[in-house]
């Protein structure tokens, strides 16, 4: 073999993958090629950047209380976008994410407060919903073979009124409930930080999906079937069972935003969650998953949440309007959109 | 190897009277077929002549209306591409089935990945992935894709000649018995092509026949051992790279030479 490939003879350079050339390349084109690589430093940058001038622009911004409100923020936010990494993963998109949650907590208390059902039981019928809402989804999207975007559009306005038949539109009191439901929203002090439980359930749901997607056969699959779904099928993949999968296990992930919903607004809302839908979506965009599937990591997502949570309150504290904190948001996903179309051009 | 003594031996993969219709179009119309243990066997023939029909009733994408195959003696039958995978028939696709963002080394595994042992393997199926990075490295320095050196790099960071490397180099990897190439240099630059085709011999050296279809003439003279002619929905002859010339080959692709089943000029 002569050596003129890429990666032949070359020594390894610090910030490409070992084994390839990247000295001929120009600043830009190597920037473009570290980001190809390293799917999370763009956000993680975002991230530093946004913490570092907000410190400097908002006093107690950088507050052990105030960090912990950021996360208070995007606990609810931040669950629901693990599950909607998965399905953008595999190059879909779900917009019934907030109505599931609504749909699962209303379930969950209504059954607790209404029907007096034991917490326990009212808490895992709440989780069924959510994984019976998934199937569907799944279903239509594999069964029937519709597009995602119109599956979940459907489904986002079924389960939505389902949510508001089953409550009557009425808001169900957190102190008629079972404690249970309620217990995502206790509080431990970590170092002068109030953390819920909520957020701390968020961070295992965030290191547990990131294990699974890393480490399992599963995981592996769901990539591939997102990257190139004809050769993964060629490949001996059932890509539909794993697409049903991905969107069954997703909904059970909206099941468990809404018990940390339910602890965070000590209440049940049938009204609640209605920008969940493209929160969800913008907090994974802006974490650097590719909307055309395959490509993204879990820990993106999280770190997109938090940008999202810390323009939010760094901009409040600032004392900025309300609507610049959406506009800042809006142009955030612009940005974060052409930054992994461009990426996806990349030499390599 | 010479066509003297190839029919001596149990062919590895064998078919006679191979018949496929699609509707009126009669794709084979009574196609034998045979393949020898340690050969490069090129199928050529004209378009319509039945050679993808054919190749696809071999690997299980298509159900032959009759006729028969064996394998390795035994009669079988392939209701999918996964069937005829599973017995030891694999294909490198033209499009080259392989997922971009995936790295090398899950490529070479994907669909059949290498699980840990234990209960994290058999109930959490967690993967053994420096077991797959290994193997995937000494499977690459087998067949001598050694340009490539880290297996985490992404597949869609390689050159074409490269990921057409990895595709052969899955299809070689899992104790296959025959290896279907279709059209494997189409796509690539002349320099690519050679290694392509230095590694479809080492293959064949390694013991592993295999059927390489292929428009591209001085490749199938280059590497084939024999030449599997197929015409009109049949096998028109066999021939060798020693007892026939380029142009006599097509001279009997295109049916301007009649001949009888093993090449010589059917004088009658």
């Amino acid at each position: 073999m002569d050596n003129t490939q890429p990666g032949a003879t070359d020594t390894i350079e610090p910030p490409g993958p070992p084994g390839e050339d990247t000295s001929s390349m120009t600043t830009l084109q190597r920037i473009q090629h570290v980001l190809h690589t390293r799917a999370t430093l763009g956000p993680a940058i975002v991230l530093l950047l946004s913490l570092i001038v907000f410190s400097i622009v908002a006093d107690n911004f950088l507050q052990p209380s105030n960090i912990s409100l950021i996360i208070q923020q995007v606990m609810v936010v931040g669950t629901l976008a693990i599950g909607q990494t998965l399905i953008i993963l595999t190059a879909g998109i779900d917009l019934s994410v907030g109505a599931i949650m609504v749909l699962s907590s209303i379930m969950m208390a209504k059954l607790s407060a209404d029907a007096g059902v034991p917490g326990l039981l009212a808490l895992l019928i709440g989780f069924a919903v959510g994984l019976l809402c998934g199937l569907i989804n799944g279903l239509l999207v594999t069964r029937i073979k519709l597009p995602p975007f119109i599956v979940t559009l459907g489904t986002l306005n079924v389960f939505f009124a389902l949510n508001l038949y089953i409550s009557q539109s009425e808001t169900v009191r957190g102190r008629d409930m079972d404690p249970l439901l309620l217990w995502t929203g206790n509080v431990i002090e970590i170092g002068g930080a109030r953390v819920t439980y909520g957020a701390i359930l968020m961070l295992l749901l965030f290191a547990l999906m990131a294990f699974i997607l890393k480490w399992t056969m599963w995981g592996r699959h769901v990539y591939a079937t997102g990257d190139d779904r004809e050769a993964a099928r060629l490949s001996g993949i059932r890509t539909d069972r794993v697409l049903l999968s991905v969107y069954v296990v997703a909904g059970l992930i909206y099941a468990v935003a809404a018990w940390i919903l339910i602890g965070r607004i000590a209440a049940a809302s049938p009204q609640a969650g209605l920008t969940a839908n493209l929160d969800s979506i913008t907090a994974v965009v802006i974490g650097g998953t590719s909307l055309f599937g395959g490509r993204g990591r879990i820990l993106g997502t999280l770190l997109g949440a938090l940008i999202v949570g810390v323009f939010r309150n760094g901009l409040q504290l600032a004392g900025i309007d309300e609507l610049w904190q959406n506009f800042a948001v809006g142009v955030l996903v612009l940005v974060a959109v052409a930054i992994d179309q461009w990426i996806r051009r990349a030499r390599a | 190897m010479t066509t003297q003594e190839a029919p001596t031996k149990t062919p590895v993969l064998e078919a006679k009277g191979l018949v496929k219709r699609y509707g009126n179009v009669t794709a084979l119309n009574g196609a034998d077929f045979e393949l020898f243990p340690g050969e490069i066997l090129a199928v050529i023939g004209d378009n319509g002549a039945g050679k993808s029909t054919l190749i696809k009733c071999i690997s299980g994408a298509e159900v032959p209306d009759s006729g028969t195959i064996w394998l390795e003696g035994k009669e079988v039958l392939f209701k999918n591409p996964l069937e005829a995978r599973a017995a030891g028939i694999e294909a490198v696709y033209q499009t080259l089935a392989v997922a971009p963002s995936l790295d090398i080394a899950s490529n070479l595994f994907l669909g059949r990945e290498r699980r840990r042992s234990g209960f994290v393997g058999s109930v959490l199926r967690m993967l053994d992935v420096g077991a797959m990075n290994e193997h995937a490295r000494s499977r690459m320095t087998d067949l001598g894709i050694m340009t490539i050196q880290n297996m985490s790099q992404p597949v869609e960071t390689l050159s074409g000649g490269q990921r057409q490397g990895v595709a052969v180099a899955r299809a070689a990897a899992f104790e296959s018995r025959v290896v279907i190439m279709d059209e494997p240099t189409a796509a690539l630059g002349v320099k690519e092509s050679n290694r392509v085709l230095n590694l479809i011999r080492t293959l064949r050296d390694k013991g592993l026949p295999i059927i390489l279809i292929s428009h591209d003439m001085p490749h199938v003279f280059e590497v084939a051992d024999r030449i599997h002619i197929q015409r009109l929905g049949r096998r028109g002859a066999i021939v060798t790279p020693q007892s026939h010339t380029m142009s006599e080959a097509v001279a009997i692709m295109t049916g301007a030479t009649q001949v009888d089943e093993h090449g010589a000029h059917d004088l009658s």
